[in-house]
């Protein structure tokens, strides 16, 4: 048997540099005995080992990560199981990546177990502070944890609280941070740390932020394991809490409903809306009530109203459909890749987009969620005619001289025409209050259509906003 | 920080621990009493007591930092639950309301202006020193701070960004914070707000406009999705690059999340998750917390004493996990039970396996990732190690119980080479395997 002695601190690249020479002589993983700093001398053979043979090793990224893992773990089988997987690994490399293999498996298990209480360690240690003569505030604690961590946890700690030093004594060893350095050292008995009034504010924290109406132990267990409670200072109010739940549920029902003290109302009628049913008498009052419009249902999906913007006094209004998703989301009309297009088509014709009052003939946008995306909907006729109470409030006004109808719902909102728009493009026909709609397509459809057909009706489109620079010029 | 610990808490008065929720009784008409003579702990108890409610802890998914390079505190990455309280939720952050003075009157809040709790109002420096002395004693990860609204939205959320200033400026602080932005906010406070904080979140409250129109009078349903839309152009105008190649400054790294009042109106399982399928598909939301309506102290009595219903809160987070990554949509999840509500006795992914029975036993050796994730007692890390363990040869029923699937779940509705389920998808009886045994209701 050959005896392989690992120090108390750097365990596994101990281990790693004795396994490599081992392995170079295919020793093989039964005739080694791994011992640590408190096995006994005379347990096991202490036949020395070989000088390292020739054979080549290797290992991959990920079974030296999983192994350094494992080597946090408390089972003293750990190194001969991590060796006889470095040996096997060196004719099968297949098996460390097959989750269904019993080796890899068990590896997995124990690594998985140690990352849990590594994790267990950086939530639970609890700091109490201690007097300090020099510049830098200095903190104890003690804590146990399932596994060896000690030097697997203690960098978590060193990254977050670089600023003072603190010690964290362990039955495993102590660690230390001076001025930026970790050591560490043997273990000693359990520290005596002092008490410390932030302590005190926790418990009280931890007492309030408790819901009684709520129990929910068995979580609560699962996720903080009661051999974690004694180095807590909260848990030791737990059992309190918990018997006194009861009472204070019981309370708050017997209490029922309360009278409101006399001021509430006054301080809620000062700034609280009244519903505001009158019949506007200007633009800015018609946005303002259109933005608590309920009209359909469609509010209740969409962010926001997204009522008309421009220039009022340009004698020229542009109807789309609906708001899109970024419409939706900025509140403004033609802000998305179909109103770029239209304000870039209609600079190229000279007609400012900043003169012109555009608005969509629904003004909540319509669609169906599918994961991480919105997909646009077109709006029914039903949302088209009760939507006309705003557009028709948009164009008694602006009284525009000349509307741009884009698209069918634009020209069925405005025309009460549902008829094709093919045939229709490019003709101007009355509104239903008598003046004239130029009809054209949406920017929207120019982005939709294949590439042999969008130039045609972009060029339509062009055609169409220079004809209607003209008649309002 | 200085040598003689100048920011350490200070004061403890070993007084009663508990919040006394029968004391809301006696102070009828104080509301604006002297708050200035209360100690710490006292305006500790009340103003956490106060945020209970809000069910968020999160501090996972941020910007990876810490204090190597100055200041305090590191974050990134997974995050932390410092301690776990018998109701079962986690503290991973100092979850605190700035003060519980409010103009507001929502039915189903204890700080509504109607509401006779106690009131009380940290200064900035308080919740500065809070924060940063349980940190350095590592009982939390951060700050989620929330607030009533004083005076207006805007000086609320003014005194709230100065302490994440205060925070990250003048104490180099690393580790999480989380906002509860003010719907009615200025926008450039919200911005100010991103730049601070990890996470930004604004309370949808209700499943359904009409609902919060009641219960809310004073809060409006699109002014809240437009706060969230406002932080989700934010986020995304802070990743792209100007035309220099200069990026701008972060915003929320971690993302923003709501929360939604479960059982306080008529609302169905089926609107909540349409509700939240929409608010996920439309602000990029990491999350939508679901919160069992609680009976609060000195209460409305717009609402029920009920028992919060906790199983249908349990449930939803299921099928919320469902839409998010296993690919179901909110239709599907809903249309399982004709009433519209989950099944609260067994899980909504069997409710629904069951519900469409046609589609099963799939055959696990070849099926597609999407269909393996449809399997009742199959995780997404479950699937992800089939699909590893197919390239080395077939998979088994011991194969599979070892990574993790829950066979007693999957059997009725998978095929291996060792297994077939035989009649026992279409059973009738199926149902009844999984559903608990009925019980004998109580007489009295």
């Amino acid at each position: 048997m050959i005896r392989i002695t690992l120090p108390r601190f750097g365990r596994f690249d101990a281990w790693r540099d004795a396994a490599r020479d081992l392995a170079r002589s295919r020793v093989l993983p039964e005739s080694v005995a791994w011992a640590d700093a408190d096995t006994p001398a005379d347990l096991f053979g202490s036949q020395a080992a070989p000088p390292p043979g020739d054979y080549p090793v290797t290992a991959t990224k990920d079974f030296l990560q999983l192994a350094r893992q494992v080597a946090s773990h408390s089972d003293a089988e750990r190194w001969s199981l991590l060796y006889g997987a470095l040996m096997r690994a060196q004719t099968d490399r297949a098996f460390l990546s097959n989750p269904a293999d019993p080796m890899l498996d068990r590896l997995t298990r124990m690594a998985k177990s140690v990352r849990r209480d590594i994790h267990k360690m950086h939530a639970f240690v609890r700091f109490h502070e201690l007097p300090s003569d020099g510049p830098r505030r200095r903190f104890g604690a003690w804590f146990e944890p399932e596994h060896p961590v000690l030097e697997a946890a203690t960098p978590f700690f060193a990254k977050r609280f670089a600023d003072m030093d603190w010690a964290i004594a362990t039955p495993e060893g102590v660690g230390t941070f001076t001025g930026g350095d970790i050591t560490y050292d043997p273990p000693g008995p359990r520290p005596d740390l002092p008490d410390d009034a932030s302590h005190e504010l926790w418990q009280t924290y931890f007492a309030n932020i408790f819901n009684p109406a709520r129990i929910k132990t068995d979580a609560m267990r699962s996720e903080m394991p009661r051999k974690y409670w004694k180095n807590l200072p909260e848990t030791r109010l737990i059992p309190e809490m918990l018997a006194d739940a009861p009472r204070r549920v019981q309370a708050m029902r017997d209490a029922g409903a309360t009278e409101a003290p006399a001021f509430a109302p006054r301080v809620t009628a000062r700034i609280r809306q009244q519903p505001d049913d009158t019949v506007p008498d200007s633009l800015e009052q018609a946005a303002a009530q259109a933005a608590r419009c309920t009209r359909c249902e469609l509010c209740h999906a969409a962010t926001q109203t997204v009522f008309g913007q421009g220039d009022p006094g340009s004698g020229l209004m542009i109807v789309g459909e609906v708001p899109g998703d970024q419409e939706d989301l900025a509140g403004k009309p033609f802000v998305g890749p179909a109103g770029q297009l239209l304000r870039r088509t209609m600079s190229e014709v000279g007609l400012d987009p900043g003169r012109a009052w555009l608005t969509n003939a629904v003004k909540h946008f319509r669609f169906t969620p599918r994961g991480k995306r919105r997909i646009h909907q077109t709006p029914d006729r039903s949302h088209v005619d009760q939507c006309r109470w705003w557009l028709d409030l948009e164009r008694k006004f602006v009284a525009p001289r000349l509307t741009v109808a884009m698209g069918a719902t634009a020209a069925l909102a405005l025309t009460g025409n549902r008829a094709a728009l093919t045939p229709r493009r490019g003709g101007v026909e009355p509104a239903r209050d008598g003046g004239p709609v130029l009809i054209t397509w949406h920017p929207s459809l120019i982005l939709r259509l294949p590439d042999d057909r969008a130039p045609a009706a972009l060029a339509e489109l062009r055609g169409d906003l220079a004809r209607a620079a003209e008649m309002v010029a | 920080m200085d040598a003689a610990g100048n920011d350490r808490a200070a004061v403890t008065v070993p007084a009663g621990l508990f919040q006394n929720d029968a004391l809301a009784q006696n102070t009828q008409g104080t509301y604006l009493s002297a708050m200035a003579q209360r100690t710490l702990q006292q305006k500790l108890a009340i103003l956490s007591d106060a945020a209970k409610y809000d069910a968020s802890c999160a501090s996972s998914g941020t910007d990876r930092r810490d204090s190597r390079s100055g200041g305090i505190g590191s974050a990134g990455g997974t995050g932390i639950c410092h301690a776990y309280t018998p109701d079962g939720r986690c503290i991973s952050l100092l979850k605190i309301l700035m003060t519980n003075f409010c103009i507001y009157d929502c039915a189903y809040c204890i700080n509504r202006v109607s509401s006779n709790v106690e009131r009380a109002r940290f200064s900035p420096e308080e919740v500065v020193r809070l924060t940063l002395e349980f940190y350095r004693r590592n009982m939390i990860e951060g700050l989620f701070l929330s607030s009533g609204i004083i005076r207006s939205p805007d000086q609320t959320m003014g005194d709230m960004v100065r302490i994440a200033r205060m925070l990250r400026v003048d104490h180099g602080f690393k580790g999480y914070i989380h906002l509860k932005t003010i719907p009615d906010a200025a926008p450039d406070l919200v911005a100010e707000a991103g730049l601070y904080a990890d996470r930004l979140s604004v309370n949808i409250e209700l499943p359904q406009d009409a609902s919060l129109r009641h219960l809310a009078p004073e809060k409006r349903p699109e002014t809240i999705r437009a706060a969230m839309a406002d932080v989700r152009l934010n986020r995304e105008a802070a990743k792209e690059r100007s035309h220099t190649g200069k990026r701008p400054p972060r915003f929320a790294p971690a993302g923003q999340s709501t929360q939604m009042i479960v059982g306080a109106d008529a609302a169905t399982d089926r609107d909540i998750l349409k509700t939240s399928a929409n608010l996920y598909s439309g602000y990029r939301l990491k999350r939508v917390y679901y919160s069992a309506f609680s009976p609060i102290p000195d209460s409305s009595s717009a609402l029920p004493l009920i028992k919060p219903p906790l199983m249908r809160e349990h449930r939803l987070y299921q099928a919320d996990w469902l839409m998010r990554f296993y690919g179901f949509e909110a239709d599907e999840i809903g249309a399982a039970h004709p009433s519209g509500n989950l099944d609260l006795a067994i899980d909504p992914k069997l409710a629904w396996a069951l519900a469409n029975r046609a589609q099963f036993p799939v055959d696990v050796t070849r099926a597609t990732r999407e269909m393996l994730l449809r399997v009742p007692g199959f995780g997404t890390k479950t699937v992800d190690r089939i699909l590893a363990a197919r390239r080395s040869g077939a998979v088994r029923y011991g194969d599979l119980l070892r990574m993790g699937a829950i066979m007693s779940k999957a059997q009725p509705f998978v095929t291996l080479p060792d297994w077939r389920p035989g009649g026992l998808t279409d059973s009738d009886s199926l149902r009844a395997r999984f559903a608990p045994a009925p019980e004998q209701l109580s007489l009295f």
